[in-house]
This record gives C-alpha cells, sequence and structure tokens, in this order.
C-alpha cells in the first residue's frame, strides 16, 4: 500500500476543500479577469497587423477612405447636404464622426459573433472566466475609437469646429455606446456557439442599422420624411441616439440634440431602455450559455 | 445546420460516470483507461472546463489551470510573446511572466531562438517552451494529459526531473496518460477507466498490468495468425516475477527477476532446449536465457505435460520497457522453435539511469602510474 492510501484511510477530506464549479462567464478573481481580457485584446491587436506594411495606420485609414467616398458622393454627386440651413454645417465632420462612432459597433459586433468559436483551443483547454472573450474584443474596439476619435476632433478642429463645453458629454456618449456593444457582443458570441446562422443575420442586420441611424442621411432629412411614429421607431435605435447626440455636442449645436429630435429629453428613455435591455440580455444569455461553452463548440 | 422548424434530436452521451475518487495532498494520482474511456473528459470536470451534471467535485488548494501544453500558442508571434501570453493564462501576473521569463527560456534551451516566430519553431521546440512555460505556473495541484516527457531523451530525462521536484515539493499531480512506464515511474496509486466508469484503483504496477489486459485481451495470450497454431499455443503463459515469487510489472534495479512461462508439451520430448529472450522498447536483445547453457540435459518430457521454466537473474537492466519472448526447441541448436510467442510479458524496469543499457555492478580503482 503506497503512502498515500495510508494517509487517505485514516485522514479526512480536508475541511478546506471547496467545490468545484463548472466553467462560469465570470468569477475567479478580478485581477485575472483583467490581465486575461488585456492579454487577448493586446494579442489580437499585435496579430491583427502582422506582416501589414502600415500596420495599424490601417485601422485609421480605412474608415477614412469609407469617410471620403461617401463625401464626395453624396457632397458632389447627390448633394443630400444642399439647402438644408445650419443643420448641414460641418457635414463632413459630423458624417466623419457618425463613421467613426459606427465603424467601431460594427467591427466590434462582427468580431464578436466569431470570438469564442475561434477561440475552441482555449475555451475546451483552460479554465477561465469565459466573459474574457467577448469583453477583449469590445476593449480593443474601444482603442481603435479612442485613436480614431482624435483624428475625429483633428478633423473638426481643421474645419473650423470651435471647441465647446459639450464636448464634456463625450465620455457619457461613450459610456453608452460601449455598454451597447458590450451587451451585443455577450449576445450574438453566445448565440453563434449554438446558431452559426447568426453571422449572416448580423452582416445583414450592421448594413440595415447604417441606413437607419444618422450617419449619411442627416436626422433633419429623416423627420421631413417620416410621420411621427415612425420617428419615434428610428430612434428607438440606440446609434441613433448616440450618433445624433455626438453631432450636437462634438460638431454643432445647429443640429438638435437627440432629445430635441423628439422634443424632449423623456423621448430617450425608449432607446437607453433599449441599451440595458441589450446589456442585460447579452449578460443573462452569456452567462447560461457560459456553463456549456465547451461542450457545445 | 439547424433546421429552425425540426425539434433537435439529442444523442446523450455519458463520458462519466459514477466516479468517486480521493487523492491525498502530495499524491502523484494516474488515470489510465483506452480512447474514449472520459479520463480527459474527467480531468476537465475536475479543472471546471466542464460542468458536471451530477456529483461533487472538491478540490483543495491552487489549481493550476492547464491540461494541455502550449494552450493560446500563436504560430504568428515570437516565443517572447507566446510565453508572456501562456503565463499569463496559467494565471501568472505579467509582472511574473517577464520575471520568469528568461529561466522559462533557460530551461526549455532557446535562448537563442528568442525571437523567432513560432511557425518556425520546429514541434520538439514548441513542446520545449511549452514544457517550460508550464511548470512555472504557481499551483498546489497539477491536471496533466498526456505531457510526462516531451521533445527529445535528453529533455526527456529534464522533464522527468523536474516531476520529480514537484514531487518532492508536495504538490499533488492528476495526470492521464497512455504510457504505463510513467504512470509506474511517478504515480502512488493509478485508476483504470473504461466507458465512463472506473474499473479499478489501485497501486500502479496493477493497474497497468489490467490496462495491457484490457487492450491486448486475456491472459494467456492468443496465439498470433502465422506460424502452425498448435505450437504457438503450446506457450500458455509468460511472466516475470520478483525473487518471493510474485508476478510483477514492475520491478525495481538489483531485486532478482525471473523470467518464467508456461508450456504444454506438443509432443514427447528429450532434452528439449527452453529459452527466454529479453529484449528492450527498441527491440534489441539485451538477454538471452537457454536452458542448455550449462552443458547440462533439462531432461525427458512426454507429451501433454504442462510445465513451468523460470529464468533467474539479476535485474542489472537500466530503466525502460523489457518484453519476454519464451520459447521451446528440440534438442541441438535451438533455432528451429517448437513453440514461440514474440514479446509476451512485459516488464518495466524503473530507477535512474547512467546511460548504458545495463547497469552492471562495477567497480573503480585509480592508480598513478
Amino acid at each position: 500500500m503506497s503512502f498515500a492510501e495510508d494517509l487517505l484511510a485514516h485522514a479526512p477530506a480536508p475541511a478546506t476543500s471547496r467545490k468545484v464549479h463548472g466553467p462560469s462567464a465570470i468569477g475567479g478573481d478580478v485581477r485575472r479577469f483583467w490581465a486575461l481580457t488585456f492579454t487577448l485584446a493586446r494579442t489580437e491587436f499585435k496579430l491583427r497587423f502582422f506582416g501589414s506594411a502600415l500596420g495599424y495606420l490601417w485601422t485609421l485609414v480605412r474608415p477614412l477612405l469609407f469617410f471620403g467616398v461617401l463625401w464626395l458622393f453624396f457632397t458632389k454627386v447627390a448633394h443630400v447636404n444642399r439647402s438644408k440651413g445650419p443643420s448641414e454645417a460641418f457635414y463632413g465632420a459630423q458624417l466623419l464622426g457618425s463613421i467613426v462612432l459606427f465603424t467601431f459597433f460594427s467591427e466590434t459586433t462582427s468580431g464578436a459573433v466569431r470570438c469564442v468559436v475561434d477561440r475552441e483551443n482555449m475555451v475546451r483547454k483552460i479554465h477561465f472566466p469565459r466573459m474574457v472573450i467577448p469583453l477583449s474584443v469590445v476593449l480593443l474596439g474601444m482603442f481603435n475609437l479612442g485613436l480614431n476619435l482624435i483624428v475625429v476632433a483633428i478633423f473638426a478642429l481643421a474645419a473650423g469646429v470651435h471647441p465647446m463645453l459639450s464636448w464634456l458629454e463625450l465620455p457619457l456618449i461613450i459610456l453608452g455606446m460601449v455598454v451597447f456593444v458590450a451587451g451585443m457582443s455577450m449576445l450574438l458570441s453566445a448565440l453563434f456557439v449554438r446558431f452559426r446562422d447568426i453571422l449572416p443575420i448580423w452582416e445583414v442586420t450592421t448594413q440595415i442599422l447604417l441606413y437607419a441611424s444618422p450617419v449619411i442621411i442627416s436626422v433633419i432629412t429623416v423627420k421631413e420624411k417620416l410621420s411621427h411614429t415612425l420617428l419615434r421607431i428610428y430612434m428607438l435605435n440606440p446609434l441613433a441616439t448616440f450618433f445624433q447626440q455626438f453631432r450636437h455636442a462634438f460638431i454643432t449645436h445647429a443640429t438638435p440634440s437627440a432629445g430635441a429630435v423628439l422634443g424632449g429629453w423623456s423621448a430617450l428613455i425608449g432607446s437607453l431602455l433599449v441599451v440595458v435591455a441589450v446589456f442585460v440580455i447579452g449578460f443573462v444569455v452569456f452567462n447560461r450559455a457560459a456553463r456549456h461553452i465547451a461542450e457545445n463548440l | 445546420m439547424l433546421h429552425p422548424l425540426r425539434s433537435v434530436e439529442y444523442d446523450e452521451l455519458r463520458a462519466v460516470r459514477d466516479v468517486s475518487v480521493a487523492v491525498a495532498e502530495g499524491e502523484f494520482f494516474g488515470i489510465v483507461g483506452r480512447n474514449g474511456s472520459g479520463k480527459s473528459t474527467l480531468l476537465k470536470c475536475i479543472a471546471g472546463i466542464y460542468g458536471v451534471d451530477r456529483g461533487r467535485i472538491g478540490i483543495a488548494g491552487r489549481l493550476s489551470p492547464f491540461i494541455e501544453l502550449g494552450v493560446g500558442f500563436n504560430p504568428d508571434l515570437t516565443a517572447r510573446d507566446n510565453v508572456i501570453i501562456n503565463a499569463i493564462m496559467l494565471g501568472i501576473s505579467r509582472r511574473q511572466a517577464r520575471e520568469r521569463f528568461d529561466h522559462v527560456l533557460a530551461f526549455a534551451e532557446l535562448e537563442e531562438f528568442v525571437d523567432l516566430k513560432l511557425k518556425n519553431y520546429s514541434s520538439g521546440m514548441l513542446v520545449r517552451l511549452a514544457f517550460a512555460t508550464a511548470i512555472e505556473v504557481d499551483a498546489d495541484i497539477f491536471l496533466i494529459d498526456e505531457v510526462l516527457a516531451v521533445g527529445d531523451a535528453a529533455f526527456q530525462q529534464k522533464c522527468f526531473e523536474e516531476f520529480f521536484r514537484l514531487k518532492r515539493e508536495g504538490k499533488t499531480i492528476v495526470f492521464v496518460s497512455h504510457d504505463m512506464f510513467s504512470v509506474e515511474r511517478f504515480c502512488d496509486r493509478a485508476m483504470l477507466m473504461e466507458r465512463g466508469n472506473v474499473l479499478e484503483i489501485g497501486a500502479p504496477a496493477e493497474i497497468a498490468r489490467s490496462y495491457h489486459r484490457l487492450n491486448f485481451g486475456q491472459l494467456p495470450h492468443e496465439a498470433p495468425e502465422d506460424g502452425a497454431p498448435a505450437a504457438a499455443s503450446a506457450i500458455l503463459d509468460a511472466w516475470f516475477e520478483n525473487s518471493v515469487g510474485e508476478r510483477v510489472a514492475s520491478a525495481g534495479r538489483e531485486e532478482a527477476l525471473n523470467m518464467c512461462f508456461k508450456v504444454r508439451l506438443p509432443e514427447d520430448l528429450l532434452d528439449p532446449v527452453f529459452a527466454a529472450t529479453l529484449r528492450n522498447e527498441l527491440g534489441h536483445t539485451i538477454v538471452v536465457a537457454r536452458s542448455d547453457q550449462h552443458g547440462a540435459g533439462s531432461g525427458s518430457f512426454s507429451a501433454g505435460e504442462v510445465l513451468t521454466v523460470r529464468f533467474a537473474m539479476p535485474n542489472w537492466l537500466s530503466a525502460s520497457r523489457y518484453t519476454l519472448t519464451p520459447s521451446v526447441a528440440r534438442e541441438g541448436t535451438g533455432a528451429d522453435a517448437l513453440a514461440l510467442v514474440e514479446d509476451m510479458a512485459t516488464v518495466m524496469v524503473h530507477g535512474a539511469s547512467s546511460g548504458g543499457i545495463l547497469e552492471l555492478p562495477t567497480s573503480v580503482r585509480i592508480e598513478r602510474s
């Protein structure tokens, strides 16, 4: 009989024994959670720009190129900004701001769809809080957004926008975006494990959302064309609220604030509820899925 | 692809059930079993990667989160980046990971390749790097799946030394392996699993024996297809035993080791030659023991008699896996065997190795000339 068997025969299980819980979405200590999130985001960042000559510059150049195309087409060919009065001042800066925010939304969420499945190897071999994966995608998105916003600020200042006190609203707008995007990312990544249809569905949805929020077409034009009920539905899209508020607070007060579009701040409750709902649903769905993600991959 | 209107049917697979086992602090516990027996699933349940539907798993102490080597290694990143990432996943802080980085590289003997991308590494270098990282993790309990010995022979020796170090430090290790040699070498106890159930828990040697039996069928071994079937089946059993006559599947060095087999004679024989051939893992013949070695005849026997033949020898074998090939031949050269079964019994010899294939007792005298 080995020493260990002997030991077992005489000693009961240690009183300090703690139960092993299955995999969870969060859990574990906060420092490891953060270290993992940060490391994954950092690795993804390194990988994405590995082997490209311009490296990180692409992240800045891409929204700018997209902006250039849209700006040329809609101001020189389609003339969407002509004779719309003062709200179309700084159309370029407004367009660029919206594009940058939209890029944050679309790139992060579309990256999040596959993120858990792509890290199958990790998920099946290491015990760690699963929530780290979608959140690392959001973290990387936030980093890119931050740098892109600097470009927007430079562009706006060059276009003649003066710094305003309302720039202080920016962190709140970003926070709202991040909560919304994080909720979406958790939801999509958890659903994609079981339903691979999510990927094409989400591709189409982002395309629709591009036109269903004030990126190219300003909210003033939308307001003219839509009935009040349809406008309320339009403004239920959190992106519409955030983009419009960004254009108002950061570029020019000539364009109405998100609240003013519907005639009062209380009208924003709807879209903010959508943000909270998406986050809560995303969190709950991911949490429930986390336990069996390793088996379902 | 899921059909949206069809209800999904599931095949339920119970990978592990009714496993009840306690592993003591400081114990090396092996889990063996054939492919698909549920051993890796069990390990993942202990690690918390899979949740259990029923039952309770408790641990006391810090659990190393790794099950396999090199998880999260990315071929497009350098060794430096990968080691840091891997270490953080294993629960080490970024600063600690940087501090220990040099040690990891030194252990893996890959200092000159630190900035080489992993895709340019050979597979051996890769596992060395992974192993060196994995042993840096601070934990009391390690769960290890099939990674006991990696790399070339010299590095394997280093791995074994690391395992003995962990053992000395009182770490608890649960590991899954197909390699009975390492199970017997390291484990205090082992468990044999089959189709999700525990078949047996006990001493590693016993478990290894049961495992071999599970894999290769019940003893006595069946006759090989080729050759005369009657002659082949004449050898009923073969085994190794120690000096007190117990059958063993592993042996420490310097104990006596008997090579034994049981044979039913196919015909009347005068002075037949019984022989036992011992081969090592590589198939080299190490010892050939013959009953006519000393010139004496073995005697007169009639057909159908069942004999037990024992060759005793001092165990001067170096650590390896050895197989016994018993044979019987008519009087003469012993070249034409009446009965012979290749590699019928196996024994593991453990102990430190000097590097030679035999550990003959030597003495030394140094003189100035």
